[in-house]
């Protein structure tokens, strides 16, 4: 396993954003040298903020062109010593896991900082718009939280992808509960909006990482000897290939038991609770429709588009690599509550007034496949997970774009509220369709591929159990349906509501953001194979250590 | 003899500077500039002694044994100087501390600090005692520092009246080792212990229980640790913010070392197999308990002052995990987590000092909108929270992880335990920091007037701000004096 630095490509991607961060920092550091007006500083920091996140799309396109998927070698190594005293190295590279979800990361946070910028065109603006506060801390917290995912999926060493993982969480934080609704009582008399959403998915991931972080511990001292970048012998290792290496030669399950109970079960447990509150996995999905419906239009996009997609990655990467022996044992309980995940997400759907909510928990619904996948462990159902990763990461924010269209004109989200708006906005009930259609699994569009391979991949599993499941996850896809097609026909169809009247079709800025994201889903949809390609030597290495 | 006094110097210094800064005091009375003055004096004082640290010939017994000179000692010696000089710092920042009154500010928190390093060093229980007293007597006189003010009188009546009956509780604990050993030196208390209870008598091991647990109740008073914390909040609450900040670090830290030192050379170290006296689940309770009611209490505060006084009692129960699992790489985590904390929670109490001085006010809503009023301020106690959260790439997460690791490191059952309920903690901990993170930056502070912080005040936080953020990501060199400290090196 040759694991010598080669490329510098990825440490260029993943600070990136972090370079545009430190510039805006500097501006606002020599702010009072150069008494800036306040417009300068903002109109500033969204052009840093935009070529910056065009820089490392660009930047991750290249890391794609020169990857080479047939191999299940780490590509775009780059390693060197960064803690001596406990073997901890920074350690990024990518396999074709870890590439699908750094390109799609500069996707989507390419549409975030779009969709970041303010309003312009005819509207008359009284609302006061989340993008027009704040605007260079904005910035800097969604730079940050860029460098903080790129660099979750493309940490190599398990310090160096906690570190990622936890720098995640702060500008998340503030980007919903400083930009997002304000705080309101709901008709219960509860308080809730931006701050409430903040600090619960705050709570909720913080308890999720501290296991992970006994776990890795534990994980560290149950390793085996590694070697540093500079040749350096060491007794334990945070490397993780060679933590897989390890766990292919059996090291964990010769490791010492925990409190009398099997070593890989509990670290498995304690990792898997800490990435499925990231996915959402019921019963841990509540942060996710609050943090939704309070967060802008952009930080839902980054949140469903990629944030729910590192729980899924950290189970491939943490869980099924190093315990797969483990995950054999879990496997049942996975899969059940992956359908769980699939069936309840979308009964919940069925029951949501509100149009952002009803797309969270519809991504609740759609995160199930994954935990389905994964469960069933053959390389269709696993292949299927990874790419309903990859279509959800696309389609989701196309969802979160079109019920930011209507709420910044219309300042509500209550499907009900809303009636025959085709007639008004043809544009925009065009996409929201191909939205809704793509989500809902429609054949030729990005989200059936994941969703069949997973159902086929499942199917094929030796255990019959899976088969029931999949037949119950199956009975989804027409509740899918329906909460969709009910939701155009309320929003869309009958007659029109002239309360509505005045609004406006799209765009040029909703445009530059829905239409690209529309051809990829089309294209993801009828010619999948790109994504394949990539994780063609990726999955037999990922899952080879399963019993099946 | 020489050598003895030798190896004491920097505690000869700081007496010195004491009594030069009496003096001053009187001899500049009425000029304006006093309170500067004195607080240059003590500055060089603490330099003086600092470099005399430094450069300390030997190591081993002095003294007949009462006092010590190890690398453990040495290190925290260096901790308790800064903690003094931040004090100092810290006071004359602080329209709390009567400008008339200044002098005795200063020698009080030098009295204290000289009673710290002297603690630490430590090897004998009356010396034990005697430092714990030398620490005790000028922080009540600090805690009741403002005499109008009714909180602070009140705090430091508290203070005595706790302080008092846990130091005669840990002299009858003492009374009764004495009694059984026949000695106070620590390094030979073990054996005689030992040896008096492989006599089998009942009342032995009744009489060492008892003598341990008490002699650890005077400490964990210190320490301010479960169920010995009830001074704790008011204390801190009712004390001048410059006296609170010091209160929290030096004494704490200084109780945490003695702690190790008492456990370790008198009752023998959990690494060199079965203590006769299982203190390490005795302490290990205590820190769960310190930790949880620190954390609980802390969630329901108001006072922005007195919240962080629970959670100073939340992280004493933190390093109490580092004591209780007592092995070299404990000790190490320990010696790690303390200038991590003392940089945090001082920052932390800087802050609170800076909007008290603009708007005179220490409750929640005080700091809504900080962010926009004061973005400096909000800004750093914004890294000063969450590095007391633990999260990374924050210095207080590296002490978080050498204490969590340690315990992990030893794989007992009561350990993993003791870590989970540490972790757990940490995640209570960051609803009332984010709470106060929420009112500065997410609520909006509409017409409550700008308190830009002074420059002096401004500049001290960014010398505590860029360590807490730059060790959270290069810990080497510190991590190396605290291997040293704890002699892993």
């Amino acid at each position: 396993m040759d694991l010598t630095t080669n490329s510098l490509l990825l440490t260029w991607t993943v600070f990136t954003p972090a370079i545009g961060l430190a510039a805006i920092l500097l501006l606002l550091a020599l702010r009072p040298l150069a008494r800036w007006p306040q417009v300068f500083l903002d109109q500033a920091a969204r052009g840093i903020g935009v070529v910056t996140t065009v820089v490392a799309t660009a930047l991750g396109i290249a890391l794609w062109a020169g990857f080479d998927g047939s191999t299940a070698a780490l590509q775009f190594i780059h390693r060197t010593v960064w803690m001596r005293s406990w073997n901890i190295e920074y350690f990024v590279a990518v396999d074709g896991l870890s590439l699908s979800m750094v390109v799609l990361t500069v996707v989507v946070f390419l549409a975030g900082a779009v969709a970041s910028l303010p309003w312009w065109g005819a509207l008359d603006d009284h609302h006061p718009h989340f993008s027009k506060r704040h605007v260079p801390g904005y910035w800097v917290l969604f730079l940050l939280l860029e460098t903080g995912v790129l660099g979750t999926f493309a940490a190599q060493d398990f310090f160096l992808f906690y570190v990622f993982w936890e720098v995640m969480l702060l500008p998340m934080y503030f980007l919903i509960g400083i930009w997002g609704a304000p705080p309101r009582r709901d008709p219960d008399g509860r308080v809730r909006g931006g701050p409430y959403a903040a600090i619960k998915f705050f709570l909720y991931t913080l308890a999720g990482s501290v296991l992970m972080l006994l776990a890795m511990i534990a994980i560290y001292y149950a390793s085996g000897p590694g070697t540093l970048a500079d040749g350096t012998a060491t007794q334990h290792t945070f490397n993780l290939p060679l933590l897989a290496r390890q766990a292919r030669e059996g090291t964990f399950l010769r490791a010492a038991p925990i409190l009398g109970l099997d070593f890989a079960r509990v670290v498995f447990v304690g990792l898997f609770i800490g990435f499925a509150i990231k996915v959402p996995m019921f019963p841990f999905h509540t942060w996710l429709p609050d943090a939704h419906v309070d967060a802008p239009t952009p930080i839902s996009v980054i949140l469903a588009g990629i944030l729910l997609k590192t729980g899924v990655y950290g189970l491939f990467r943490f869980n099924l690599q190093l315990f797969p022996g483990a995950l054999d044992w879990a496997s049942y309980a996975v899969g059940v509550l992956g359908v769980v995940n699939i069936v309840y997400g979308a009964f919940v759907c069925m029951a949501q007034k509100d149009l952002k909510k009803l797309i969270a928990y519809s991504s609740v619904s759609h995160m199930g496949f994954c935990l389905l996948g994964l469960a069933a462990g053959t390389p269709q159902a696993v292949n299927g997970a990874i790419f309903q990763m990859v279509g959800h990461g696309i389609v989701s924010p196309m969802l979160f774009l079109v019920a930011g269209v209507i709420y910044d004109r219309a300042h509500t989200r209550q499907i009900e509220a809303f009636g025959g708006l085709a007639h008004r906005m043809p544009e925009y009930a065009a996409v929201t369709g191909l939205a809704f259609m793509a989500s809902l699994g429609l054949p030729g569009l990005a989200g059936f591929v994941g969703e069949v391979l997973v159902f086929l991949g499942s199917f094929a599993a030796t255990d019959p159990l899976f088969r029931v499941l999949v037949s119950i996850g199956a009975l989804s896809v027409i509740i899918t349906a329906a909460y969709y097609l009910w939701t155009m026909q309320r929003m869309f169809l009958g007659p029109f509501n002239e309360a509505w009247a005045h609004l406006m079709d799209m765009n040029w800025r909703e445009r530059i953001t829905l239409y690209p994201l529309a051809v990829v889903t089309v294209v993801l949809g009828v010619w999948p194979v790109p994504v394949f390609r990539m994780l063609e030597g990726t999955v037999g290495t990922l899952i080879g250590g399963l019993g099946h | 003899m020489g050598t003895n006094l030798w190896s004491i110097l920097p505690e000869l210094v700081l007496a010195g500077t004491l009594v030069l800064v009496l003096a001053a005091d009187l001899l500049l009375r009425g000029r304006p500039d006093r309170p500067g003055a004195l607080t240059l004096m003590a500055t060089l004082g603490l330099l003086g002694a600092g470099i005399s640290l430094a450069t300390l010939p030997g190591t081993g017994a002095f003294f007949d044994g009462l006092v010590v000179g190890d690398p453990l000692g040495r290190f925290f010696r260096g901790l308790f100087l800064v903690a003094g000089a931040m004090g100092i710092w810290f006071g004359l920042l602080s329209e709390e501390v009567p400008r008339t009154r200044f002098g005795e500010f200063v020698v009080l928190i030098l009295a204290a600090t000289m009673g710290t390093c002297l603690l630490v060093q430590s090897r004998n229980l009356l010396m034990i005692a005697v430092s714990l007293e030398l620490i005790s007597l000028p922080s009540y006189a600090l805690a009741g520092f403002r005499r109008g003010d009714r909180l602070s009188s009140e705090a430091a009546l508290k203070y005595v009246l706790y302080g008092a009956a846990s130091t005669g509780l840990m002299l009858y604990g003492m009374s009764l080792l004495y009694g059984l050993a026949g000695t106070l030196d620590l390094p030979s208390l073990a054996p005689a212990l030992g040896r008096e209870l492989a006599s089998g008598a009942p009342p032995v091991r009744l009489g060492l229980a008892m003598g341990g647990l008490f002699t650890l109740a005077g400490l964990a008073y210190k320490v301010s640790a479960v169920p010995f914390h009830a001074w704790a909040p008011d204390v801190y609450q009712g004390a001048p913010t410059p006296v609170t900040a010091f209160l929290s670090v030096g004494p704490k830290a200084a109780g945490v070392a003695a702690m190790i030192r008492f456990l370790s050379e008198g009752f023998g170290s959990s690494a060199t197999g079965q203590p006769f006296f299982p203190w390490p689940v005795v302490i290990g309770l205590i820190a769960m308990a310190t930790m949880t009611v620190g954390n609980l209490a802390a969630l329901a505060q108001d006072n922005v002052k007195r919240l962080l006084a629970w959670s100073s009692i939340a992280h004493a129960g933190y390093l109490l995990v580092g004591v209780s699992v007592g092995t070299p790489e404990a000790i190490r985590a320990v010696a790690l987590y303390a200038p991590v904390y003392l940089l945090m929670n001082l920052g932390a109490f800087l802050a609170v000092l800076a909007v008290r001085h603009r708007t005179g006010a220490e409750t929640m809503a005080a700091y809504r909108g900080l962010g926009t009023r004061s973005p400096w301020i909000a800004v750093s106690l914004t890294v000063f929270l969450f590095s007391l959260t633990g999260l990374p790439p924050l210095a207080g997460f590296i002490g978080k992880f050498y204490l969590f690791a340690a315990a992990l490191e030893v794989g007992r059952p009561f350990f993993l335990v003791l870590a989970l309920v540490g972790v757990l903690n940490s995640v209570i901990s960051l609803y009332y920091y984010a709470r106060l993170v929420r009112a500065m930056f997410l609520d909006r502070g509409a017409g409550l007037p700008s308190v830009a912080a002074p420059r002096p005040v401004a500049w001290l936080l960014l010398v505590l701000a860029v360590p807490t953020l730059v060790l959270g990501l290069f810990w080497s060199p510190l991590a190396a004096l605290a291997s040293w400290a704890a002699g892993l090196s």
